[in-house]
């Protein structure tokens, strides 16, 4: 029983990929143990209609295994109308958060319409999940370079926002040590372990980052979903760890 | 190798992470579990790519700390180069104290590590010299070039002779970022350039050139060159890919521990859409094919 809470559908603007198609998505997620995974879609990236890809997302996640996909809608704040698709989100498809991609939709975390999504987000209740990167910025396509989302400004925002549940995806490695602190104590915002590295990287984190925080993650089918499974393996881990990491604190999250 | 080895080798794959998970794995029960999504099968595993940055006062110290978590992870031999600090662009004395560093590493690994001389050539008659010194002489088994120098410059040349002459691989560093290289870094295309010079010698394309989907394409018409698949994130379809354009024996894993953690680039393998033949070959069948005559001459099993 594992909770992924760093899966996207659709297509990778750039590659085909093994399983990005829902049947082998799901296949593979099943055959992996993973029980459920809170999925964005990558057409949130570049496309302009969030609206229709929100109802694609919301859509594919129905005809999942009960259970299995939990969708995470786009939403880019600076489209016209971008409460429209929030309120979509919420109410007509029931989902439990959104997907943030600031650095491909054009705008920093200083920018007030940020601090206005966030708040909404709050109000509503939305999880708010915000990738920080997508992939390496050394390796991107030469017409689309997009670097890293510039978290410095979240400290502050976060302070003004105790109700609000952020995590941080594909975090840890672009983030490293006071980032990643004061984002801690700034408010309930959690990382996942898909771009950690290091040989035992989750152990040695663990030995100074609050386990509550850290939550399974694999960037599937970007990532290979063994990735993130083998970490478990790689550090020595209790059982208590573990089940933190893979379903509890996830649990935790959308249960507040 | 140790019958130890072996059994968490064994262990490893045919059980891990996500039985365990659902059980609740506990280090009292260690990683012995099903594993229903991972690969079953029980492929010998060699690491070609790693270096010694780990805790530990001594180079053997912390090549021990690394292979506990190789244990974990079913590996059941891996080849060291560099020692530490790193240094791009090392003189002689520096590249002869970081090779020291390794030779007392693998001298007391008991078998599971093996090692490749660290050279730079821009000083062709010391590197030449330590080559004859670490590999002709002594135990290492290899040649790892870094990012000293471009690697098709012509002062490669006499290099990569003496290797092929030594049947010792010649690892070099290739990767071409959009963000800008290093001054002396290579790319694959310049490593297929050299490897056309050198029918005789083979030529290891670490990182496969790191931005691989042109990495690849590089190398692909060069047969004495072949891909390993570290350092890079563990994107989907690279290993689908090299296997298609290159063919699964021109292709190795290799991690670039401690860096990168074993998982993430194992999984490029595990996970790949590829036969488990294939698989056995890149998790080290074509490591062992490649060094199997510079091991006999060495006598090393």
């Amino acid at each position: 029983m594992i909770t992924d809470v760093n899966v996207n559908l659709s297509r990778w603007p750039f590659r085909r990929l093994p399983c990005d198609e829902p049947a082998r998505l799901v296949e593979r997620l099943e055959a992996c143990g993973v029980t459920q995974a809170w999925a964005g879609s990558f057409d949130g990236l570049l496309h302009k209609d969030l609206g229709g890809v929100n109802a694609r997302l919301a859509e594919d996640c129905r005809k999942a295994p009960a259970g299995l996909l939990r969708p995470f809608g786009a939403v880019n704040p600076t489209l016209p109308d971008w409460r429209e698709d929030l309120r979509r989100c919420h109410e007509d498809y029931h989902m439990p958060g959104i997907r943030l991609h600031p650095n491909y939709h054009g705008y920093r975390l200083d920018d007030p319409l940020f601090a206005e999504l966030l708040a909404e987000a709050e109000r509503r209740g939305l999880v708010v999940a915000l990738a920080v990167r997508m992939e390496d910025p050394r390796m991107q396509h030469p017409l689309t370079r997009v670097p890293d989302v510039d978290t410095g400004p979240l400290p502050a925002l976060l302070a003004n926002r105790p109700g609000l549940r952020l995590v941080l995806l594909n975090a840890l490695g672009p983030l490293r040590g006071a980032a990643i602190t004061s984002l801690i104590g700034a408010g309930q915002v959690c990382f996942e372990i898909s771009t950690l590295e290091g040989v035992g990287g989750i152990g040695s984190l663990l030995d100074r980052f609050p386990l509550d925080r850290l939550l399974f993650g694999s960037h599937f089918p970007y990532f290979l979903l063994e990735s993130a499974i083998l970490k478990l393996q790689e550090s020595d881990l209790s059982a208590e760890q573990v089940k933190a990491i893979t379903r509890e604190n996830a649990a935790s999250i959308l249960a507040k | 190798m140790s019958s130890d080895c072996r059994i968490t080798r064994r262990a490893v794959l045919v059980g891990a992470a996500q039985a365990a998970v659902a059980a609740g794995m506990s280090r009292a029960e260690g990683p012995v579990r099903r594993q229903p999504g991972l690969t079953r099968a029980q492929h010998v595993v060699w690491d070609a790519h790693g270096h010694l940055s780990a805790p530990g006062d001594t180079p053997a110290e912390k090549l021990a700390n690394l292979l506990k978590f190789a244990d974990r992870m079913g590996i059941e031999r891996v080849i060291v180069f560099m020692g530490y600090p790193w240094s791009q662009d090392p003189s002689p004395d520096e590249f002869r104290r970081q090779n020291d560093q390794v030779l007392e590493a693998v001298e007391h690994s008991r078998g599971r590590a093996l090692g490749f001389v660290y050279l730079n050539p821009q000083h062709t008659q010391a590197s030449l010299d330590e080559l004859d010194r670490c590999v002709a002489k002594g135990p290492m088994v290899g040649v790892k070039l870094w990012v000293a120098v471009h690697c098709h410059e012509a002062c490669l040349d006499p290099i990569v002779r003496r290797a092929a002459e030594l049947k010792a691989p010649v690892l070099q560093h290739t990767w071409s970022k959009i963000t800008g290289n290093l001054p002396g870094e290579s790319t694959a295309a310049e490593l297929a350039a050299l490897a056309a010079r050198h029918p005789a010698a083979t030529l290891i394309a670490a990182h496969s050139g790191g931005d691989w989907e042109p990495g690849i394409r590089a190398i692909r018409s060069t047969a004495n060159v072949v891909a390993e698949i570290c350092g890079g994130d563990p994107a989907a379809g690279m290993v689908e890919m090299a296997v298609r354009e290159l063919g699964a024996e021109r292709v190795i894993y290799g991690s670039d521990f401690s860096g990168r953690s074993f998982a993430s680039q194992l999984a490029k393998v595990y996970g790949a859409d590829v036969p488990e033949e294939a698989k056995a070959l890149i998790l080290s069948g074509n490591i062992r094919r490649i060094l199997a005559p510079i091991l006999a001459a060495k006598g090393i099993a």
